[in-house]
């Protein structure tokens, strides 16, 4: 009895605080600004709330079959999502997404305007950007 | 306790869905859509304790794989343009 009162009360730890994780993952990525700061979030999903959850799971089952499919589940998404996260980051890197923030690059083309129609006309998603970057910058001086 | 966590799932899948309605580029959509695969294996884990038939575990399981795979598949798609099939490649 007193066991399974010790076994309820450590599996509800383990998945309130994957909940947590969760929940703030989530926010994150509704949140955050910039696709390479809600890789960020996902990554805080993906390997926090997924493994307690898992963990959870796992310790109010005992030891079974089940045990050993979630712990499988668990290295398998412990392993594969950073795997993810870190394609999506480069791939995103090689076509031309511009990370929000200071960049030495990216401010000096703000400060041209000549040369952003030609910028725009080359790669309409870094012009987005770089356009994007020049109004959180009016906001910020205002 | 299972509940709680199949309703923080739900939540999280209701934003992670919104990022993938608003989401500006391409990458935050594919981003999203992998948080909605991990978010929907947790969901059907919790979904087999909580009706007391933990053989959904299995299907969770058959879902992350095809998950990764699929996040992959769309990724080599958007950087070189086809899945690396012989008639696509042919045709370069």
């Amino acid at each position: 009895m007193d066991a399974q009162l010790l076994i309820s009360i450590l599996s509800g730890c383990f998945i309130l605080l994957g909940v947590l994780a969760l929940l703030i993952g989530a926010l994150g990525l509704l949140r955050l600004p910039d696709v390479y700061c809600r890789i960020h979030a996902v990554g805080m999903i993906d390997t926090a709330g997924a493994s307690f959850i898992i963990l959870g799971l796992a310790i109010h089952e005992g030891v079974s079959l089940v045990t050993v499919k979630l712990l499988f589940i668990g290295i398998f998404l412990f392993f594969t999502s950073p795997i993810a996260t870190h394609a999506v980051a480069q791939v995103a890197h090689k076509s031309g997404v511009v990370p929000v923030g200071r960049n030495l690059v990216t401010a000096k083309a703000a400060k041209k305007p000549a040369a952003a129609p030609a910028a725009a006309k080359a790669k309409p998603k870094q012009a987005a950007k770089t356009g994007s970057k020049v109004s959180r910058k009016s906001r910020g001086a205002s | 306790m299972m509940l709680v966590a199949i309703s923080a799932c739900a939540v999280c899948l209701l934003m992670a869905l919104v990022r993938t309605m608003r989401g500006p580029t391409a990458f935050d959509r594919v981003l999203a859509v992998n948080a909605i695969g991990t978010l929907i294996i947790l969901g059907i884990a919790l979904h087999g304790f909580i009706m007391e038939r933990p053989e959904f575990v299995d299907i969770a399981l058959l879902y992350a794989i095809l998950n990764f795979i699929g996040t992959f598949a769309v990724l080599k798609l958007f950087s070189t343009g086809s899945l690396g099939d012989a008639a696509s490649s042919r045709k370069k």
